[in-house]
Parts: structure tokens; sequence; C-alpha cells
């Protein structure tokens, strides 16, 4: 497989892509044409039913299950800090749909909880923060192949969930009550997209970084939905404007030699920005 | 004050919706108590009656999403009696006006049997087109819904309501954001789908200047049924003057 990808890259016209060139450029290649379009696709519903400070608090409370899981003794702390949140996702949803709060104040509430624990673990006993610094910036050239299939595996199982869901999912986000005299059980339809949200963000966050994860569940679409007349122009926009930052976005850093995922970040800014021109000249 | 108590006349032999000894109680609050409605096929209820009466709760109740003691059925013109399948037409939300869902997105969603971020298939698009020309709609399909004016809005999701076919119509505050000429529209469209399809229509409005026009039958609730009527019978009655005559008094009081 990887085999394959190497000698794809090989065809590229730059000095690290040749045979024998540099493999975690090209393995952090494949890792964003993987991560990319998943965020892209999220980031449509993340930002038509409001979610975007629910998938910050996620960011910031995966820590906390990092700091579960290193306390707990777990090799690899992803897992536990992907089970904490979708533990967190489904209490979330349940709070949400049982309680008259509005979901920024329940959100609110979820998230300086998560993270006041993880702060409280890290640090339990005199203990250091700093061996989580790591999780906050995130390094994308350290990813390797077993990893990118986790995350292609990942793809796959939102694709399905999109396939699946799609139709669901936008028409409780329209209108809940509407959604639920047409069938639709609404709260599950909530905590599947919450869950799958969960599972990207804690999945991903060693490579993309937490402090700038929730720019890639937000900007493709902020920007996608300027351009956008229907759902599918949405998808297009978002997908595509995802993908393309997220190359130029490693380039970048490649060249300049920054963190990637601000590298990404500020390509994404920037194809906002230019949406909202492109908005203007089109109206 | 118990009128329509003696359920069991209902439908007549007609088809019909009908609620018998409907009742809610909610975190130790009844909402609703012993309530009974009958909405006949071809017939527009007119609901009305003061904030926090129950209208959207026994909304709630026909739409199967709210706990409830009593009975909800929809009886066929043989007697035959089944669940109520419903079109509800919910009050118009509010959408950005940048959202990027089109009238067409809608259908798609809500038919559910086809992915709405792919590439529609053309038969479903002429389907969709069908649907919309129900209520006059076909041009505004590819309209995103933000840019619908509120009486558009309205009538799309009508149409919605009306695929598939049920057998009650439901409409919460239709009139609300809707301007005079919109609201003239949708009546004359409601008046046009009741022959049409010999739907039992049951409406909740706030709007009481021209319900004799259009509601065969006016129903004034607050918790249950005060008074069942023709729209003048319930605007003249004790009852509808105490629900809002008084309620204004103390108000000013």
């Amino acid at each position: 497989m990887m085999e394959l990808w190497y000698r794809l890259v090989s065809l590229l016209p730059f000095s690290w892509a040749e045979a024998g060139g540099l493999t975690f450029m090209k393995n952090a290649l494949l890792a964003i044409v993987v991560i990319s379009p998943l965020f892209g696709l999220l980031s449509t519903m993340v930002v038509t039913d409001r979610m975007s400070f629910f998938s910050d608090a996620l960011g910031h409370s995966a820590f906390t299950g990092i700091a579960i899981g290193a306390l707990c003794g777990l090799s690899s702390p992803m897992w536990a800090a992907a089970a904490f949140a979708l533990v967190l996702s489904a209490l979330f949803t349940w709070v949400r749909y049982h309680t008259d709060l509005h979901s920024d104040t329940v959100i609110g509430v979820f998230s300086s909880t998560a993270v006041a624990l993880g702060i409280f673990i890290a640090t339990l006993g005199g203990g250091s923060f700093t061996k989580f610094n790591a999780y906050l910036v995130g390094d994308i050239l350290s990813v390797e192949p077993g990893m990118i299939g986790l995350l292609a595996v990942l793809l796959l199982l939102v694709a399905l969930l999109w396939l699946t869901s799609f139709d669901r999912l936008l028409l409780t986000s329209i209108h809940p009550a509407l959604a639920g005299s047409r069938g639709v059980r609404v709260a599950l339809q909530e905590w599947l997209f919450t869950a799958a949200i969960a599972l990207v963000v804690t999945l991903s966050m060693t490579w993309v970084g937490l402090l700038v994860i929730n720019s890639l569940l937000v900007l493709p679409a902020a920007a996608g939905r300027n351009l956008a007349r229907n759902v599918r122009q949405y998808h297009l926009f978002s997908i595509l404007g995802a993908l393309v930052c997220g190359v130029a976005g490693l380039f970048l850093s490649y060249y300049v030699g920054s963190s990637t995922g601000a590298c990404v970040t500020l390509c994404l800014a920037l194809y906002f920005l230019l949406s909202i021109l492109g908005r203007r000249a089109r109206a | 004050m118990s009128v329509n108590r003696h359920s069991g006349d209902g439908c007549q032999g007609a088809c019909c919706l009908r609620v018998t000894g409907l009742g809610v109680v909610a975190q130790g609050k009844t909402i609703l108590r012993s309530l009974d409605l009958h909405v006949h096929c071809g017939q527009i209820v007119a609901l009305i009656g003061p904030n926090g009466a129950g209208k959207s709760t026994l909304f709630k109740a026909i739409l199967g999403q709210q706990p409830h003691t009593g009975s909800i059925e929809f009886e066929r013109s043989g007697g035959k009696k089944t669940r109520p399948l419903v079109g509800y037409v919910p009050q118009s939300p509010a959408f950005d006006r940048g959202e990027p869902i089109s009238v067409l997105d809608l259908f798609v969603a809500a038919g559910n049997a086809w992915p709405a971020f792919l590439p529609v298939p053309k038969g479903m698009r002429e389907k969709v087109r069908q649907c919309l020309a129900r209520v006059h709609g076909e041009g505004l399909m590819d309209q995103k819904l933000g840019s619908l004016s509120g009486g558009e809005l309205q009538r799309v999701l009508l149409a919605l309501a009306l695929e598939p076919l049920p057998h009650v119509l439901m409409l919460d505050e239709p009139f609300s954001g809707v301007d005079v000429e919109g609201e003239l529209r949708l009546l004359r469209l409601l008046d046009e789908v009741r022959r049409r399809f010999d739907l039992s229509i049951l409406l909740s409005t706030h709007d009481f200047s021209n319900l004799a026009d259009y509601a065969d039958k006016v129903v004034l609730m607050k918790e249950t049924v005060l008074k069942v009527g023709t729209p003048r019978e319930v605007m003249d009655s004790p009852e509808f003057a105490a629900v809002f005559h008084l309620r204004l008094r103390e108000g000013e009081g």
C-alpha cells in the first residue's frame, strides 16, 4: 500500500518527494489527504448545527482523557481520550435533551468541568503539565503508516455515517420537531454525530494539535457556506477547500519550518477571507 | 362548562381524528386533562387559547412525541381505527439568509431515500417539483430556505407536510410572521387542499380577526376544552370572555 503511495508521490516535482527522499513528508502528505476531507465533511454539519463551541470543548477536554489514561498506566492514552470523549458526548446530548438549558450553557458546564478535571489529574501530587504540550501543538510529521490506516478507517466510517444518516441529521438541524414528526429519533442522531466528532478530534489531535483542531472543524464549512447555494455545493466547497488548504499548509510548514497545524489553519483562514470577497462579488 | 364531553358521537361514520380523555402531567404539573376533540375530514378546526393553554403540548401528543393518558386515534369512514398519520407544519423556523440549504435539499432530506449531499437524480427532482406544484410553488425549488418570505416558507412547509399524503394536517401558528397577502393566499390554499384531499385540518392561531372566514369549527382550550362551536358561537361565549377579557383586566390592574 505505502509503496504504491511513495511511487505516486515521486511524480511530484519536490526534492523530498523523490525516491529515497524524506519518508516522513510522504507519510504526512498521505495523512493530510486522509484527514482534511474528513474534517471538511464533518465541518458542514458542525457549522449548520451550531456545534463549533461543542467541538472546541471536546478538543479542550481531550487531554483530560489522556491524563486519565496516563494515570491508569495505559501505554497509548489516545484511546483513553477517545473513550472519555465518547462518554462526554453522550452525557452532553443527554443533558441537552433533558434540561431546559441552552446548549451553549451545557457546553460551558461540561468544558470547564472536564478541563479542570484534566488539570487536576495531570498536576496531582505536584506533577508537571509540560508533558501535555506535545498534544497542544501537534506534529503531523511524526505520523506512521499504521496510524494513517486508522485515520482512513475513520474516514470510511464517517462517510458511511453520512450516507446513511445525513438526511436525518440535516432535517434535525433544520427543525427538530419537524424531524420528529417524520419519525427521526432526534436525540439518537445528535448523539451519533457528536460521537463522530469526539472520535475524530481525539484520534487526530496528536497530529493536528488541540489548539488549532477546531479551526479544521469550522473554517472549511464557514468558507463553503459563503460560496454555496445548496447542500451539494456546500459539501464540495468545504471538502475541496479543506483538502487544498491542508496540502498547501503542509508544504508551507515544510518550507518555512513552522507547525503544520498552524500553517493549515492560516491557509484555511485565507480561504475564508477569499470566500467573503467571493460572495461580495456574486451579490 | 363541559362541552363535547359526550364522546362516542364524534365521527358519525365519516373519517375523523378523535382525541379522547387526553391528559398530560409533566414535572408534577397538569398541562392537559380529560381533553376530547374531533376533527372531521374536510373540516378546518382552529384551536385557540391563551399562552400556556397547552396547545403545543396537544400537538406534540398528537405527533406521538409526548407521553399522555387517554387515546388519540384516526377513524376511517368505515369505522376502522388506526394511529393518525400526521402532516405537521411547524411554526416558521428562522433561517440565516446565508444557510446553504435549498428547498430541494429540504425535500430530499425529509424523504430520507437519497443522501441530500449527492447529486439529486432527475426523477426525484421531478417528484419534488410536483409536490411544490400542489402549493403553486414550483419556482421556489432552487431557492435557499433563508431567502424565502414568511408566506413562501409556510407554503413550502405545507407542501412538505402533504408528502406523503397524511390523514390529518396540523399547522402550528401558520399565520405568524406572514403578511396579510400571504395569509390570504395560505387560506385559499388550505381550502383547496381540504377539498382536493379530504383532509382533517387542525391549526392553532392567535389571530381571531378572520376566523369566521375559514374555520368550520373553533375549539377554545385551556388545560381542557372549554368551548366548541362555530367561530361566532365561541367568540360570543362567556367562556371566551372569561379566558381573554378577564385576563386583560387582570393585566391592566
